[in-house]
């Protein structure tokens, strides 16, 4: 993947946190990783990628952050299904504005939300993936990208 | 008042729409999940303006765009998805769609949208 194609990433996550009311984001310095072990946090997002690029996008991030954010965005219904629902929003989000420059063959598919364990997200073991890690308030997420070029 | 029909898979963006509408102007008489629980609600409600997202599963935006504009040609609806290609906001246009709202959007940025699209109605 090339650092244009990363970028492209790294500024949709920038903007779906300008919308929020704790404009405080940092994004720490991306990072390839194993797929054998993948980063994994209290609640993982996931969209599934195909056209032009095969892989997915995730968006994983700790179940407080998740309560603070929907807090942030004025929804005052903080339970876990909405906690499950959001994962996912900010996963398609982020992977629909890619298509911006990534165009229509960038196909993305619903979100697949998955809690807790490492185990049930599967990625190509040949691969690596790009983790850009983010930081809202105190609380660290990541952006996980596979992407077979 | 216009009726109004919020129809996106996720709750968190169902229930934003459904804030911050502006209603004094709006009524919302319905909220779907997907495609094919919006053309139910559609046939059993007659809203006048319809907010739309474009990725869900069962019946897709684009594809309920088409059946919705087919039943009602004079429905307004507003695009309300993540999908940023040209490509999309065309085909959504074509398909019969009168407006298109980028996620994320604040709530400043839906009452606009909204506004804009049904302007024509106040004169």
């Amino acid at each position: 993947m090339t650092e244009d194609k990363l970028q492209i990433f790294i500024d949709g996550v920038v903007r779906y946190f300008e919308h929020t009311a704790d404009n405080d984001m940092r994004v720490g310095t991306p990072y390839l990783a194993s797929n054998a072990d993948p980063i994994s946090m209290d609640y993982t997002g996931i969209i599934g990628i195909s056209g032009n690029n095969k892989g997915c996008v995730y968006f994983t991030a700790p179940k407080i952050m998740l309560k603070h954010l929907m807090m942030s965005l004025g929804e005052p219904d903080t339970s876990e299904a909405n906690m499950i629902d959001l994962v996912g929003e900010v996963a398609n989000t982020i992977s629909g504005n890619a298509r911006r420059e990534l165009g229509k063959d960038f196909m993305i598919s619903v979100p697949v939300v998955v809690s807790g364990a490492p185990s049930k997200i599967h990625l190509p073991s040949e691969m690596r993936s790009y983790v850009v890690p983010a930081v809202w308030r105190s609380y660290s997420a990541a952006v996980v990208i596979c992407l077979q070029a | 008042m216009l009726k109004l029909m919020v129809v996106d898979d996720s709750n968190i963006i169902r229930s934003k729409i459904c804030r911050a509408h502006n209603a004094d102007k709006f009524e919302i008489v319905a909220t779907a999940t997907d495609g094919a629980e919006a053309i139910a609600f559609f046939e059993m409600h007659h809203p006048q303006v319809v907010t739309m997202d474009l990725t869900m599963p069962n019946i897709d935006g684009i594809e309920c765009i088409a059946r919705l504009a087919a039943i009602n040609p004079e429905v307004l609806i507003l695009v309300v998805s993540a999908l940023s290609d040209q490509a999309t906001g065309i085909e959504a246009l074509e398909k019969g769609a009168s407006g298109f709202l980028l996620k994320p959007f604040s709530e400043n940025d839906l009452r606009a949208a909204l506004d804009e699209l049904t302007e024509h109605l106040n004169d």
